[in-house]
């Protein structure tokens, strides 16, 4: 049932391997866009502010299909952005990661907002009292605190953004997703047993992700 | 025990709203008994499109109307189904749609699964590139190329196999996206059958924009798909296909939806039966 | 809160206030210019490729509507079938007896674990293999599953929370008053819990309504992203301008129900106040919060 494994036609850890490196990368700069996003929200600057909230309600609202095949048809196609050139495989796997990067990074700001929500007004006042302008309350007194308060909110944002990694078969990148189609196509006698692969697959990826995360808010709570 | 009326009356006006929603959605059933399923493509003008109006237009399209009429079943009798290129062997097998005329070459993978009626028409592989392109004179010039197709299509598999396998080859979900990528110099060719090909470029606002490389990387033959095993619906079809070019319908199909594009079409292939 | 951040401006601060907002609206400016100029140069901008949009009707009628209409069809088919699905398996979690809970608790595990896309390709694949449904539902069919199968397990994770986020003194009274087990959970736990899990009720419904679209893109599911394809076929390859028109659909749509359950849990917060505190501040603590995250 198992055979089509050791038939060497698929390769199913290189499928899986691109599937790690989107989630990863993605992570890296939704975290980063994430934490820029909910810097403006907060931000003393009403434009600013406005931004953050447009930008955060549009995206959200849009299907990361959308987004994806938008980064595709809009940035590769039409206006010739290949960031850094190569074979389409290669251009196709950073658009996913900007396309994923663009679209959680709406959800990590939420999830931070969250956060900066839980941290006591007191400790703001205080670091204002202590004379700290704006970017010091938020970096050094609030921001570390919403971080420690947001592990959870934020774990299930990296866990979805794994399974959205999917997505990317959309716009061509390699992942397992794009395995999995080819496979349901070739192989449809051994559909369970496909699936079941697959399956296992994500579920490795996600779970330890989970109880990692998990682990790590109990540990970071802050105690009050 | 009294429940909570607010509560109870939100939670009841939403599921409301979605009952409505999916209420005012009606449903009509595939196959009723004197209309024909056909399977067409829906996406590819010249060939098979569904055109704004809701009707469709194209040479498959035409000529599954003739073989229908020829069946017995009248224009408005004619329940057009649209037929993925993945989805195909499916449609024929679950007894969807009675036949399926949808740039469908014939090849022994698919005969496996279904019977072919035809062919009609001989299509070969080629190349969509700018008009003010020349670079591309030979297969082996795609190489240095970038080329687009659309995913899991046996054009990319045979660039990918035998062509030229150096080409960096974009795989896409449908023709329109790699024409815009081709347009902007995204991808350098656009390659599938030149029937395909021709019917894009002569689109009134694709013209001159493009032209067909003249490439004849493979032989397609367009037969007409049918269940397998079922001769007499396959001897049927025969028939009607080669009444089609003996009365010239197949010439005057040809030239009114091929002739505008400058597309040099073979002539009429002889039915294997 | 933000307002807690930093002090009411004055003048020194004001000012610098004023050259943020310009160099930002300058960076704006430039990257929306070059943006514009750059799809202008692709004729992209051009009047034709946008303006089906506006002046034929037809692109609407045999398109866009048709499609959001399998959108709608397959985002409500889902959330009605996953909402009381979710219900049982959220409280079958919350259960007492260990056989109940733990494969409940397995099954809920799996599924949330899983991309919907997965779930929906596999379903595609097992209802073209071993059904005879016709080609015209089968993709809804796969879609509908896909969404189903994984929001029921996200709806019960929020139910259960829900649940668990009421005081202690509610179960505890119920039982008191001599309630049994499903007469507490079904008239005194849920239909409080509900004010709670609204909002991400809600917002899952947001997350349906988006996963609709990878059906479209990938099984063939003739729903709104779907149309683009036989849009860009009629209209001269106006991607762009297809793409923009179908995101603004989206976002209109989604937009619509996010505010519609903004009034809903207002409502249902008010009319939780006028009949005297019933859950007190504990029911926003960190470990009750009900937070869901986007499938796709």
């Amino acid at each position: 049932m198992f055979d089509f494994l050791d038939s060497g036609q698929y390769d199913l850890l290189g499928a899986f391997w691109v599937t790690a490196k989107l989630a990863l990368y993605s992570a890296i700069g939704s975290l980063i866009w994430g934490t820029a996003l909910v810097s403006m929200r907060v931000s003393p600057v009403p434009l600013m502010r406005s931004f953050g909230t447009a930008y955060v309600n549009l995206v959200r609202n849009t299907p990361l299909t959308v987004v994806l095949v938008g980064c595709l048809l809009g940035l590769n196609q039409t206006l010739g952005i290949t960031l850094g050139g190569g074979r389409s495989e290669d251009i196709g796997f950073r658009l996913a990661v900007l396309g994923l990067v663009a679209y959680t990074g709406t959800f990590v700001c939420e999830a931070l907002r969250s956060g900066i929500n839980t941290v006591p007004a007191g400790q703001a006042e205080a670091a204002r009292a202590l004379g700290m302008s704006f970017t010091q309350v938020l970096t050094v007194v609030v921001l570390p605190q919403a971080f420690r308060a947001a592990v959870t909110p934020l774990a299930n944002v990296l866990i979805a953004l794994t399974k959205n990694t999917t997505v990317a078969a959309a716009i061509g990148a390699v992942d397992a997703a794009f395995l999995m189609k080819t496979m349901i196509e070739n192989e449809t006698d051994a559909l369970f047993a496909v699936f079941a692969v697959f399956a296992f697959g994500f579920i490795v990826l996600t779970l330890p992700t989970g109880l990692i995360l998990g682990w790590a808010a109990k540990r970071l709570a802050v105690k009050r | 025990m009294k429940l909570r009326t607010t509560s109870a009356a939100a939670a009841a006006a939403v599921v409301l709203a979605l009952t409505a929603t999916a209420c005012g959605t009606g449903s009509d059933s595939g196959s009723n008994g004197d209309k024909i399923n056909v399977g067409i493509k829906f996406d590819q003008p010249g060939l098979g499109l569904k055109t704004p109006d809701g009707k469709y237009a194209g040479f498959d399209v035409d000529v599954a109307r003739y073989v229908a009429k020829e069946l017995g079943f009248a224009e408005d009798k004619i329940n057009f189904k649209q037929a993925p290129s993945a989805e195909r062997e499916n449609l024929i097998k679950n007894g969807d749609v009675k036949f399926v005329v949808a740039s469908y070459s014939i090849n022994d993978k698919r005969k496996k699964e279904v019977d072919f009626a035809g062919p009609y028409f001989l299509a070969h592989q080629d190349l969509l590139v700018r008009a003010d392109d020349s670079s591309i004179t030979k297969v082996e010039d795609l190489n240095a190329k970038k080329l687009c197709s659309v995913t899991g299509s046996t054009s990319a598999q045979n660039v990918k196999d035998k062509l030229a396998p150096k080409a960096d080859l974009q795989q896409l979900g449908g023709y329109s996206e790699c024409l815009t990528g081709l347009e902007n110099k995204a991808v350098d060719a656009l390659t599938t059958d030149d029937s395909i090909l021709a019917g894009y470029a002569s689109q009134k606002d694709h013209a001159g924009k493009f032209k067909l490389a003249g490439l004849r990387m493979s032989d397609e033959k367009y037969g007409i798909g049918v269940k397998k095993g079922d001769d007499e619906l396959r001897g049927k079809i025969n028939k009607a296909l080669e009444k089609m070019v003996s009365d010239g319908t197949w010439e005057k199909l040809v030239k009114q939806h091929f002739g505008p594009s400058g597309y040099k079409y073979e002539p009429a292939p002889k039915v294997e039966n | 809160m933000s307002s807690v951040l930093y002090d009411t401006p004055g003048p020194r601060a004001k000012r610098r206030n004023v050259v943020y907002t310009i160099a930002f609206v300058a960076v704006a400016a430039l990257v929306g210019w070059w943006v514009l100029s750059a799809l202008n140069d692709k004729h992209q901008l051009d009047a034709n490729k946008w303006s089906p949009f506006v002046t034929d009707s037809n692109v609407w009628t045999t398109y866009l509507v048709p499609g959001l209409t399998e959108t709608l069809k397959a985002a409500a088919l889902a959330i009605l079938i996953a909402l009381p699905l979710g219900a049982l398996l959220g409280i079958g979690r919350l259960s007492d007896h260990r056989w109940v809970r733990v494969p409940v608790g397995a099954v809920v595990e799996f599924f949330r674990a899983i991309p919907v896309l997965m779930l929906m390709m596999f379903a595609a694949a097992l209802y073209r293999e071993f059904t005879t449904i016709s080609s015209d539902f089968r993709p809804l069919y796969a879609v509908v599953t896909g969404l189903v199968l994984y929001n029921a397990s996200v709806i019960a994770e929020v139910v259960r929370a829900g649940v668990l986020s009421l005081p202690r003194g509610q179960g505890d009274a119920a039982v008191a008053l001599g309630m049994r087990k499903g007469q507490t959970m079904l008239y005194v736990l849920l239909p409080q819990a509900v004010t709670v899990m609204l909002p991400a009720l809600v917002s899952q419904l947001v997350v349906i309504v988006k996963d609709t679209a990878l059906g479209g893109a990938l099984l063939g599911f003739e729903d709104l992203l779907s149309q683009a394809r036989q849009i860009t076929a009629n209209y001269g390859a106006n991607t762009i301008a297809t793409l923009v028109v179908i995101a603004l659909i989206y976002i209109v749509l989604n937009g619509i129900i996010t505010n519609l359950a903004g009034r809903l849990e207002q409502r249902l917060r008010r009319g939780r106040k006028s009949t005297a505190a019933a859950i007190p501040a504990q029911a926003a603590a960190p470990e009750a919060e009900v937070k869901s995250v986007s499938g796709a």
